[in-house]
């Protein structure tokens, strides 16, 4: 079925072989870089973006929290670890802590209040964190920069030996690691208990309880743990471009990070990795086509996923199989 | 933890405004207790459930678990300290499997729900442990297909075998027979008549001849209020209960 389906007493694969997705994973990270060699900074966007997505996809995807304010972790993570870079220290690990520790607090102060919503409430009071937080990086200018960005961040070598090069070859192979971390770890996450228990909330809360389960504390740990992940996407971005401006906040990019894990399949990790890269390549090729009229290809892909592939790409396969036999 | 009195309520009240859909309802559940709770559409059993497992609040009286007091404790905490329920309606993890809809409950009752890193079918004795329930409501074939898939008694049964993981020490069958085919319906009967002695069992039903078939006790609840209790055949002989299920027009 998914990846995040347990079958009992037998590790998940693809097709039967340990380890497959992660390989192909790794073959196409490493295709790429050699293909598109001046592509590397779209190429680490893209990366970026993934994790964004894979943030969402835990919240989302597993526990069914609907947000459309997950930039308001990302900005956060972003605003924290530019900061720290400015007036503290430019060396790129402890900043993605800061990062990912400044989404967590924001997402657990803000769950605390938010997790007892539900439905459109939920959506609406997800939209306002991120527009609060926007408002607050727009009028703390001192601060951040206000409308023109955080500007001075200067990243010192990652872990002491590799310096942010002007290709962005460091940046990208740096980006790929924490991705890749972050991947794995959720993966362990999805077939755990606490994965499965997520799963269990998003299908039937009311059986949660009435298993004894503290579904408000489960949803809290869930929207902390997705905004740890997106603070850290937001301090990879602040780190990568040296750059912080307030658009880590629009509602736009906490859109796009819907648009692309409905894309690919909610609650599937490599659903929501190639929605991102799908999404984005499309995004890439088509605005440099049509400036004007790009959306109108996304639109047409979205609308063909959610009436063909409800379940998104990620169920490409298995649907052409069943195709195939002759089972709808 | 001493005394081993079980459910025990005592003077229970609930009022929506000037509504009341349960008054001064006393009622004893010991252990091994077979105790059908039955009445007309409307007569406040479902309420009556709600006020049990904490999903309402009552406005007055006592609900003690083997002497602790339970009107402090939140659903989720009250199903800790052994009272839990089937619903009316099966709901079940319904994209899940038989096994992984067992499991969870399991892993809430073991506290390793929060682990995040082992797998959760990693536990070999928690395994076996569903394994043996699987084979005791005779689901053995059924462990490893979705819930959606299987006939509705079969889902009512895995509803009683996952509630059943979490060892209560009171269990609450909202309709058990509800929704299922008559010729199912000995499926039901048959796993209640397997359900642990120590445990006791309020049933609220319609069916009659489930209810006859494996109650002890009978509590009949009218308007909020009981009108009478009393075994089987007191109550099958009770003027009052034979008016109110078969109208008085019949003799």
């Amino acid at each position: 079925m998914s990846d995040t389906t347990l079958t009992p007493k037998r590790t998940r694969t693809i097709a039967g072989i340990p380890f497959l997705g992660e390989a192909i994973l790794i073959a196409v990270v490493i295709g790429a870089y050699f293909l598109f060699p001046y592509n590397l900074a779209f190429l680490t966007r893209i990366l970026i973006m993934v994790l964004l997505v894979l943030s969402l996809d835990l919240v989302l995807g597993f526990a069914g929290i609907a947000t459309l304010g997950q930039a308001a972790m990302y900005g956060t993570g972003a605003y924290a670890a530019g900061l720290f870079a400015v007036h503290v220290t430019g060396a790129p690990l402890p900043g993605l802590v800061v990062g990912a520790v400044a989404g967590a607090a924001l997402a657990f102060l803000s769950g605390l209040v938010l997790m007892r919503a539900k439905g459109l409430t939920l959506i609406m009071l997800t939209i306002a964190v991120a527009s609060i937080c926007h408002e607050i990086a727009n009028k703390a200018r001192d601060v951040t920069g206000g409308a023109d960005g955080l500007r001075g961040i200067r990243m010192e070598p990652v872990a002491g030996l590799f310096e942010f090069d002007f290709i962005g070859k460091t940046a990208y192979w740096y980006v790929f690691v924490v991705v890749f971390v972050v991947f794995l770890l959720l993966k362990r996450l999805a077939n755990a208990p606490l994965g499965q228990s997520l799963r269990g909330i998003h299908e039937s809360p009311e059986r949660m309880a009435a298993i004894g389960a503290p579904v408000y504390r489960r949803l809290v740990l869930a929207y902390t743990l997705g905004g740890g992940i997106a603070g850290l996407a937001g301090a990879l971005a602040a780190q990568v471009t040296q750059l912080v401006s307030l658009e880590v906040y629009s509602f736009n990019l906490s859109a796009e990070a819907l648009i692309m894990l409905i894309l690919g399949g909610t609650g599937r990790l490599y659903g929501a990795i190639i929605g991102t890269v799908i999404f984005m390549t499309v995004h890439h090729v088509a605005a440099a086509a049509d400036p004007f009229n790009w959306l109108f290809l996304i639109g047409l892909m979205v609308l063909g996923v959610v009436f063909f592939l409800p379940k998104g790409l990620a169920h490409l396969p298995t649907a052409l199989t069943r195709l195939v036999r002759g089972r709808t | 933890m001493t005394q081993a009195t079980g459910l025990r309520v005592r003077g229970l009240n609930k009022n929506f405004g000037g509504l009341t859909v349960a008054q001064d309802i006393n009622l004893d559940l010991p252990p091994g207790a077979r105790t059908a709770l039955i009445g007309p559409n409307g007569a406040g059993k479902t309420t009556f459930s709600n006020l049990i497992t904490g999903i309402l609040t009552p406005s007055a009286g006592e609900i003690t678990l083997n002497g602790h007091d339970l009107r402090a404790l939140n659903e989720a905490q009250r199903v800790k300290a052994g009272v839990a329920k089937t619903f009316q309606i099966t709901t079940l993890f319904r994209d899940l499997t038989v096994r992984q809809n067992l499991r969870l409950a399991q892993q809430e009752r073991d506290g390793r729900a929060q682990s995040w890193f082992r797998r959760a079918d990693s536990w070999p004795e928690a395994e076996d442990e569903i394994d043996a329930q699987l084979a005791a409501f005779r689901l053995s074939d059924m462990g490893d297909k979705r819930v959606d898939d299987l006939a509705y008694g079969q889902q009512r049964l895995v509803e009683m075998a996952m509630t059943l993981m979490l060892k209560p020490r009171v269990l609450i069958l909202d309709e058990p027979a509800a929704g299922v085919p008559s010729s199912d319906s000995h499926l039901i009967t048959d796993a209640i008549e397997r359900l642990p002695d120590d445990l006791a069992v309020l049933i609220i039903e319609h069916d009659m001849k489930l209810v006859f078939q494996v109650a002890r006790s009978i509590v009949v609840l009218v308007n909020g209020a009981i009108l009478t209790q009393g075994t089987p055949d007191e109550i099958a002989a009770n003027q009052q209960v034979r008016d109110l299920y078969l109208g008085g027009h019949h003799d």
